[in-house]
């Protein structure tokens, strides 16, 4: 049923783009206003939840760390599981960001005869996800092309590499191929899985979907519906100089296509989607393991009026002299 | 905020990043070309319509390839009823020469790189 009210909100979306450019013809509304809008509201988003997030304090050092903690020079210490330098915290989140070294711990128990517990590695996600995200990074990349002038031999390189399989004209990229079957996979774990079923919200499927939409058009506008590139990169080079110019005859698959990546774009930081900008906020991931070699103070910490028994005792030491109680202090 | 300056250079850092394209064009100087071409003086009529050709002469191209080196067929009718010559440097490139004033104009604006000319000749360049 989540799936199903996400899946209706992409499709309607996909039906604004398609009426308001076709039945309407408002393809500057389409093609610069909305992009533009979109741009802003997630530069302003962006901007905006991280310094919310910075304005949380993390007073102490709570890194989750998976090896042993630097202590005694004679007992091997884990220096990026575990970092005790900032040049193991930057390894260690090099390691997170770009090949997801958390999720490849993920681990599936299991009930085995209904007698044993067993944990087996389960890195089929961790797979799929790092598929997917290596693949929109280096397809992000690919889009470059249409914002360039010139294009540099290092896009047209990495463009030709990933268009290695010439098996139709024009290439068909390996990152199209293997960003659509991971987040195929993706979706897929979502809806059989009963466990992962349970969890997932509309927020979980609206995100895949409006993935998918933007990968199945831009597909689409290379392969099926094909569009004028050249016109649309005099669009997308207007709107850099701030002076758009929509030219005819782009087809709407196109509009379709840049409205559902719009739409992304905005609701990027109001959205799980953030996990990109969190990941280096982490403190169980970016901090330094080292709370038993330095102390960590409490920033907010007041001084706290404190009365010891020393005192104590000081203050009424003849009355307890008097009833015959020991002191401490004679 | 805690750490403002590293919050506020990992924002700035992740900026100038994903904004690259616009620092590379804005370098060269480059950045409002836009491709120019040469269009034929004596034709009005390109074999098929312009605005559908701009988007799809490469599926044409690939079609007039395989007709004529696997059927043996040299002779396309146009949807207007007019018949063309299957040929890339007698009836494209006849009109549309030299490429560096056509095909190169877009093609290099764009960075789409056709494999045509690891076996055609260009009849118009030097």
């Amino acid at each position: 049923m989540n799936a199903l009210y996400a899946f209706f909100a992409v499709a309607l979306l996909m039906l604004v783009a398609f009426f308001g450019v076709w039945g309407l013809g408002w393809n500057t509304l389409f093609a610069v206003m909305i992009p533009y809008a979109a741009l802003a509201i997630f530069i302003i988003g962006l901007i905006y939840r991280v310094v919310k997030w910075a304005r949380a304090p993390v007073p102490f050092h709570i890194p989750t760390t998976c090896g042993q903690q630097k202590s005694l020079p004679w007992i091997k210490s884990d220096r990026i599981e575990s970092p005790s330098s900032t040049m193991g915290v930057v390894a260690r989140m090099a390691m997170e960001i770009l090949l997801f070294r958390s999720l490849f711990r993920n681990d599936k128990v299991q009930l085995e005869d209904k007698k044993r517990v067993t944990f087996q590695g389960n890195r089929v996600l961790w797979l799929g996800g790092l598929v997917f995200h290596w693949s929109l990074l280096i397809i992000l990349f690919r889009h470059s092309r249409l914002f360039m002038q010139p294009v540099p031999d290092f896009m047209i390189f990495v463009r030709d590499i990933d268009g290695i399989l010439q098996g139709l004209i024009p290439a068909v990229f390996i990152t199209d191929i293997a960003i659509l079957m991971a987040l195929t996979y993706l979706f897929l774990r979502r809806v059989v899985f009963p466990q992962v079923r349970y969890i997932s919200l509309p927020s979980d499927y609206f995100a895949l979907f409006l993935l998918l939409g933007v990968v199945i058009l831009g597909v689409l506008v290379k392969t099926a519906w094909k569009v004028d590139i050249e016109g649309v990169k005099v669009l997308a080079m207007g709107m850099f100089t701030f002076n758009p110019v929509v030219p005819e005859g782009i087809g709407p698959a196109f509009y379709i296509h840049i409205f559902l990546a719009s739409v992304l774009l905005a609701y990027f930081p109001f959205s799980k989607l953030m996990h990109g900008p969190g990941i280096f906020l982490s403190p169980t991931r970016n901090l330094i393991n080292n709370s038993r070699a330095v102390r960590h103070i409490n920033p907010w910490d007041y001084p706290v009026k404190v009365h010891t028994y020393e005192e104590w005792e000081d203050e009424f030491r003849e009355a307890i002299r008097g009833v015959g109680l020991p002191l401490e202090k004679e | 905020m805690y750490d403002a300056g590293k919050i506020i250079s990992g924002i700035i850092i992740f900026f100038i990043l994903v904004s690259f394209p616009i620092w590379i064009s804005a370098a060269s100087g480059t950045i409002g070309d836009v491709p120019e071409l040469n269009l034929p003086a004596d034709e009005e009529q390109c074999v098929e319509d312009a605005e559908w050709m701009r988007a799809n002469h490469m599926d044409l191209l690939i079609d007039w390839r395989e007709t004529v080196v696997r059927e043996g067929v040299r002779v396309y009718t146009a949807s207007d009823g007019k018949e063309y010559n299957m040929s890339l440097t007698d009836t494209c490139l006849d009109c549309h020469s030299p490429k560096a004033e056509f095909c190169d104009q877009c093609h290099d604006y764009v960075a789409a790189v056709p494999n045509c000319w690891s076996c055609h000749v260009d009849p118009g360049g030097s």
